[in-house]
């Protein structure tokens, strides 16, 4: 290891990135589960036929330059370690039956947050062949989060109300 | 003494002339009044230490029969009426295979009798006769089932080969020692052994390593365990896993510590030697076996390995003056002895169930077998965890004891000692991570999951005696392994009896073991107390913090369609990676078949894998010695032509010779 | 040896040692993922997230799949109650725990495995794939380990005459200078490795991957959900606490209560946490430098290790 790596690997242990501001109170089942969750929220992301516009987004939210990960939210490989489903894209016909038993697996109760325009209401892929309706259509929803793609801090945001931190 | 044989033979008669609906029953009562009378004289004779003795000249001509019982021979009659009563209890339920035509009823009585004589016979005659009639009766079990299965004859043929192999190399042996010792009394050649020549010595114990290495499974005379041991009936597979493993064991104690007296390191490092290949042979093999009672029969050849790895260790000590640590890890093994027939015994017989409970021995046609067999089930896994060295029960225990033995030789002023100790350790540490690896994986595809066949999915429940039987020999494995203070004081007298010195006690009784004069201690009734504690709290957590009922769903299969059965790992597949790190010794060869669609060879219309691993010792020793026996013997056979000038020639040839010799 | 100290003081270590680790666990996975996620260039959660998820999973539904018998929900009770017995057994504040005399080195890698074989039988349990996938490489590993393991623990036990834990504290304290020979780094350097893949951590298992491939313990417990889980991630953080203080007990004893008394019973856990602390900051240094390798890797990975146990005790033996 060279003096170069060293300096910079002391430069990053020394950084203090800037926080986002808190999550404004919201009601209903969003506030429950902020409660019950004070600050751990798990989560499990399904592609339901999306572009991967959202999942680029949601992607750099657990890069180092948004890092969620400080507010305790992290994405699960089992809908049974997570609160609940992350689910981008209009939902397509093969990834309806999919879809519903990945919600079924999750321990209840349980968060369904459906990200971007085609997540609520199939976006510019609305009327397609290939798509069986938005994921309003398949499975509760609790939170959308607008926007084609959306934003990270968006995203976060959004997450926040959920984890509660 | 007496009496166990009279009732054996009665049993036996009775299974022989009896009509078929008594049969079983009445030879079944006398076989396990036999058991019980030799078990009662066993603990007599270590209990007080006197040896009860026979003599007659009547019975066997001119050899007479002579049996005699000390302490040593009644810890192994103990063991094998043990676990012949557990054996002949599970035998009242078990149907079929042949056990119960006459010739079935009259020759496992037999066989039983033997197992408990071998150990009290004290001259060479009686002992080569009760061995050879042992050799025998197994032998014909082995067939009971010959005319259903063709696998069953050629096991037969290879278990008779061997057996009469190992026969003849120990009637060398103790021939050769009572030759020298001027009388076939084991008492005679006992104190003359010491001070024969050192040849005779070396000859007469590596002779009778080999025959009782044949008997015990040692590598590289095991190749009839594994055929044997699983084409025989229920009860006589366990019988013949634990008892019989058992004598040729005792049958090295025997010539090594008693007869000859102990001797050079050399002897014991060859016994260390085949004991530490034996135990790793045996456990590569039986991880990656999918047969379950082969499995099973390699699992033995793995805890005999072991077992004469402590015996072996105990023989260098004594050999380079280390005679407390002599007998402690003579202690070791006798205990790894006595817990092995336990466990070995149940899993055989709980095997056996599961044979009948579903027709079926492959583990990668079982499962779900634990809601089916709500009783049979429990049995299995609790002696599958017994073997796998677990606490809180008994395979721990003498594991311990083992590990303890080799580790207290150290450090030591002989090389022979520095060099063997680490390497049993190590042996001992991958056979134990195998041995978990091997009952995982028979305990999790063989009991748990899905059904991977329908004859698995429709099993019943076995008998109640079937389960009882294995049953009891499992619970021993809980009983043993909380207060193994229970046998500790018999099995340290035997090691006592069969070294013939050792004064002071140096393992403690009572709840917990320790070794007087070396630091160390176990006690494995608080080990149990403490998991026992631990785990409830742990459960009582997590009651207090469950909200509701457990919600039943659907496995997660990543939103599949379909699951079926047939998603789940094999046995095949959980051993596949040991199978990849080991293939040089498991040389495992793949089949892949794969048949095409008739309208285009790019469409596969069904694809059937076939992977099996060999025995090293038979493709590379055995078949090409087979081979090349089998091509002398037809060259020899070119020789008598049928000329008669030839056989007149062969008949003066003969006797030139003879007057040469004699002249 | 020092004169037996009085039952209340005994009891007090071993309930005070089972606490430390089980708070403690998950503390040093937390201490260890901040680290991690610094080096890497981001703030990362805080140091008691683990926490935090434990004590909302405790809250959740508990579920269970369709075939699955009593040995899926007695696992992780086995685990945890194995983890915790060893931590009893073990000495990490005090040199007379609860067990005392037989306070074997043996007797803690027997209840380890103990553990693993009920974690895997739950995954088999399950009927998926995952599980028998997992299972089949967590026991193959285990099994490969375990040679390393066993002869690194008679190296220690070589010098002690005795494979007893609080002798062989007791020895090292009395002749540190034996803590720096050649034959200690030997043995270190193969417990680390074979701690490694004990506690499923990078090289040997990704513990944070989503690849189901290339899951190792993690297949295991795909199938439990809440308190099952939370019970499953406790153990597995309480095996990284226990095996890393046991490290740091065997080969940096000093601070740790030789006679009994309160101060010295904190001065203890102080040192402990703080040995423990500065190992799992290495620990995870490292981590960010290697790369998984290859299952099939793994196996020449293990024999390493033993090879550096075999040289332990080869030098033991010489010196």
């Amino acid at each position: 290891m060279g003096k170069g790596t060293i300096r910079q690997i002391v430069r990053r242990l020394g950084q203090r990135p800037d926080h986002l501001d808190a999550p404004a109170n919201a009601e209903g089942a969003v506030s429950e589960a902020a409660r019950r969750n004070r600050g751990s929220l798990q989560l499990r992301h399904v592609d339901a036929g999306s572009c991967n516009g959202c999942e680029l987004e949601i992607a750099s939210c657990f890069s180092p330059t948004y890092d969620a990960e400080r507010f305790g939210i992290r994405l699960e490989a089992s809908p049974r370690h997570a609160d609940g489903l992350l689910v981008t894209g209009p939902v397509t016909h093969n990834m309806a039956d999919p879809l519903r038993k990945t919600y079924e697996a999750v321990p209840k109760p349980a968060v369904v947050v459906s990200v971007g325009d085609c997540a609520r209401d199939c976006g510019v892929f609305r009327g397609a062949y290939g798509v069986a309706g938005s994921v309003a259509d398949m499975v509760p929803v609790d939170v959308e989060i607008p926007g084609c793609p959306p934003e990270p801090e968006a995203i976060i945001a959004a997450l926040q109300n959920l984890s509660g931190r | 003494m007496v009496a166990t044989a009279l009732f054996g033979l009665a049993a036996a008669a009775v299974g022989a002339i009896a009509p078929p609906r008594a049969r079983v029953r009445l030879s079944v009562a006398l076989t396990l009044a036999a058991c019980a009378c030799g078990f009662a004289v066993a603990a007599d004779v270590l209990a007080k230490g006197g040896a009860a003795a026979v003599h007659t000249n009547q019975l066997l001509p001119l050899l007479g029969l002579s049996l005699r019982l000390d302490r040593l021979g009644a810890l192994f009659v103990a063991v094998s009426a043990g676990v012949g009563l557990c054996a002949i209890v599970f035998r009242l339920g078990y149907k079929g295979h042949g056990l119960s035509s006459r010739t079935g009823s009259c020759v496992l009585p037999l066989f039983v009798t033997t197992l408990l004589l071998v150990p009290a016979a004290s001259a060479v005659g009686t002992f080569m006769f009760l061995w050879e009639l042992m050799a025998v009766t197994s032998l014909v079990l082995v067939l009971a089932d010959h005319r259903a299965r063709d696998e069953v004859n050629r096991a037969g043929q290879w278990y008779a080969v061997m057996t009469q192999f190992g026969a003849a190399v120990l009637l060398l042996a103790l021939v050769l020692l009572a030759q020298r010792a001027g009388s076939q009394s084991f008492a005679v050649i006992a104190a003359h052994g010491p001070h024969l020549a050192p040849w005779v010595r070396s000859t007469a114990f590596v002779l009778a390593v080999v025959g009782f290495a044949s008997k015990a499974g040692a590598v590289p005379l095991h190749v009839w365990l594994p055929r044997a041991h699983p084409e025989a009936p229920g009860p006589v597979s366990a019988l013949m896993s634990t008892a019989m493993v058992n004598l040729g064991i005792y049958g090295i104690i025997r010539v090594g510590d008693t007869l000859l007296g102990g001797g050079p390191a050399w002897w014991w490092l060859l016994v260390m030697g085949v004991g530490g290949l034996s135990a790793l042979f045996g456990a590569l093999h039986s991880s990656t076996s999918t047969d379950l009672k082969r499995l099973l029969a390699y699992s033995t050849t793995d805890n005999v390995g072991l077992i004469l790895l402590g015996v072996g260790a105990s023989g260098l000590f004594a050999a380079t003056g280390h005679r407390p640590l002599a007998l402690v890890a003579l202690v070791a093994s006798l205990l790894h002895l006595v817990f092995h027939a336990v466990f070995k015994g149940s899993l055989f017989l709980s095997a056996s169930s599961l044979q009948q409970a579903t027709g079926l021995r492959n583990l990668d046609q079982l499962g779900g077998l634990i809601k089916r067999l709500p009783l049979s089930a429990p049995v299995f896994i609790v002696a599958g965890l017994a073997i796998c060295a677990l606490p809180p029960l008994c395979g721990f225990v003498s594991e311990w004891l083992l590990l303890q033995s080799l580790l207290h030789g150290l450090p030591s002023g002989d090389t022979a000692i520095e060099v063997a100790m680490p390497l049993g350790v190590a042996v001992l540490a991958l056979t134990g991570g195998l041995t978990a690896a091997t009952f995982v994986k028979a305990i999790g595809i063989g009991l748990l999951g899905q059904a991977r066949s329908d004859d698995a999915a429709r099993a019943s429940e076995v008998p109640a005696t079937m389960w009882g039987g294995a049953g009891l020999l499992a619970l021993l494995c809980v009983v043993f392994g909380v207060a193994p203070g229970l046998v500790l004081p018999a099995v340290v007298d035997a090691a006592r009896s069969g070294l013939g010195y050792g004064t002071a006690h140096p393992i403690a009784q009572g709840w917990s073991v320790g070794l007087t004069g070396v630091r160390g201690m176990l006690a494995p009734g608080l080990l149990a107390l403490g998991l026992v504690v631990a785990v409830l709290l742990v459960a009582g957590v997590r009651q207090l913090a469950q909200r509701g009922a457990v919600r039943r769903t659907e496995a997660w299969g990543c939103g599949r369609e379909v699951q079926t059965a047939r998603m789940q790992y094999t046995a095949t597949s959980f051993a596949e990676p040991l199978t990849r790190v080991f293939d040089d010794v498991l040389d495992p060869t793949h089949d892949l078949d794969v048949s095409h669609s008739a309208e285009s060879r790019y469409y596969v219309e069904s694809a059937a894998f076939h992977t099996t691993t060999h025995d090293a010792f038979e493709t590379r020793g055995y078949r090409p010695l087979a081979t090349t026996l089998a091509w002398w013997g037809r060259q020899a056979r070119r020789v008598p032509n049928g000329s008669v000038h030839r056989y007149l020639a062969f008949g003066l040839a003969a006797l030139v010779v003879v007057l040469v010799l004699v002249g | 040896m020092s004169a037996p100290w009085p039952m209340s003081s005994v009891l007090a270590v071993t309930v005070l040692q089972v606490a430390a680790v089980v708070v403690g666990g998950p503390l040093l996975v937390g201490l260890m993922r901040k680290v991690r996620c610094r080096l890497e260039g981001r703030a990362g959660p805080p140091i008691r997230q683990p926490w935090l998820d434990l004590r909302k999973l405790m809250r959740k539904e508990r579920t269970r799949p369709e075939g699955a018998s009593w040995v899926f929900s007695a696992a992780p009770l086995v685990l945890v109650g194995s983890v915790a017995v060893a931590a009893a057994v073990a000495p990490l504040l005090g040199t007379a725990p609860a067990f005392g005399p037989s306070a074997d080195l043996f007797v803690v890698v027997f209840l380890l495995l103990l553990g693993s074989v009920a974690l895997a039988l739950g995954a088999l349990d399950t009927g998926t794939a995952f599980g028998g996938m997992g299972a089949s490489r967590a026991m193959t590993i285990g099994a490969l380990s375990e040679p390393a393991l066993l002869v690194a623990v008679l190296a220690l036990s070589i010098p002690a005459r005795s494979s007893n834990l609080p002798a062989i504290v007791t020895r090292s304290l009395a002749h540190p200078a034996w803590l720096a020979s050649p034959q200690r780094l030997l043995a270190v350097v193969a417990l680390v490795i074979v701690i490694v893949a004990e506690c499923g951590r990078l090289p040997v298992d990704n513990p944070s991957t989503h690849l189901e491939l290339t899951m190792i313990h993690e297949a295991m417990v795909l199938e439990y959900a809440g308190p099952d889980l939370a019970l499953l991630k406790l153990a597995e953080d309480m095996r990284l606490g226990f095996l890393v203080a046991l490290l740091a007990v065997l080969f940096a004893p000093w601070g740790i209560a030789t006679t009994p008394g309160p101060a010295r019973l904190a001065l203890g856990l102080v040192a402990i946490g703080a040995k423990v602390a500065a190992l799992g900051v290495v620990l995870a240094a490292a981590e960010v430098l290697v790369a998984k390798l290859r299952l099939f890797r793994v196996p020449e990975l293990m024999a390493g290790a033993f090879v550096l146990s075999v040289l332990a005790v080869i030098s033991v033996a010489l010196a």
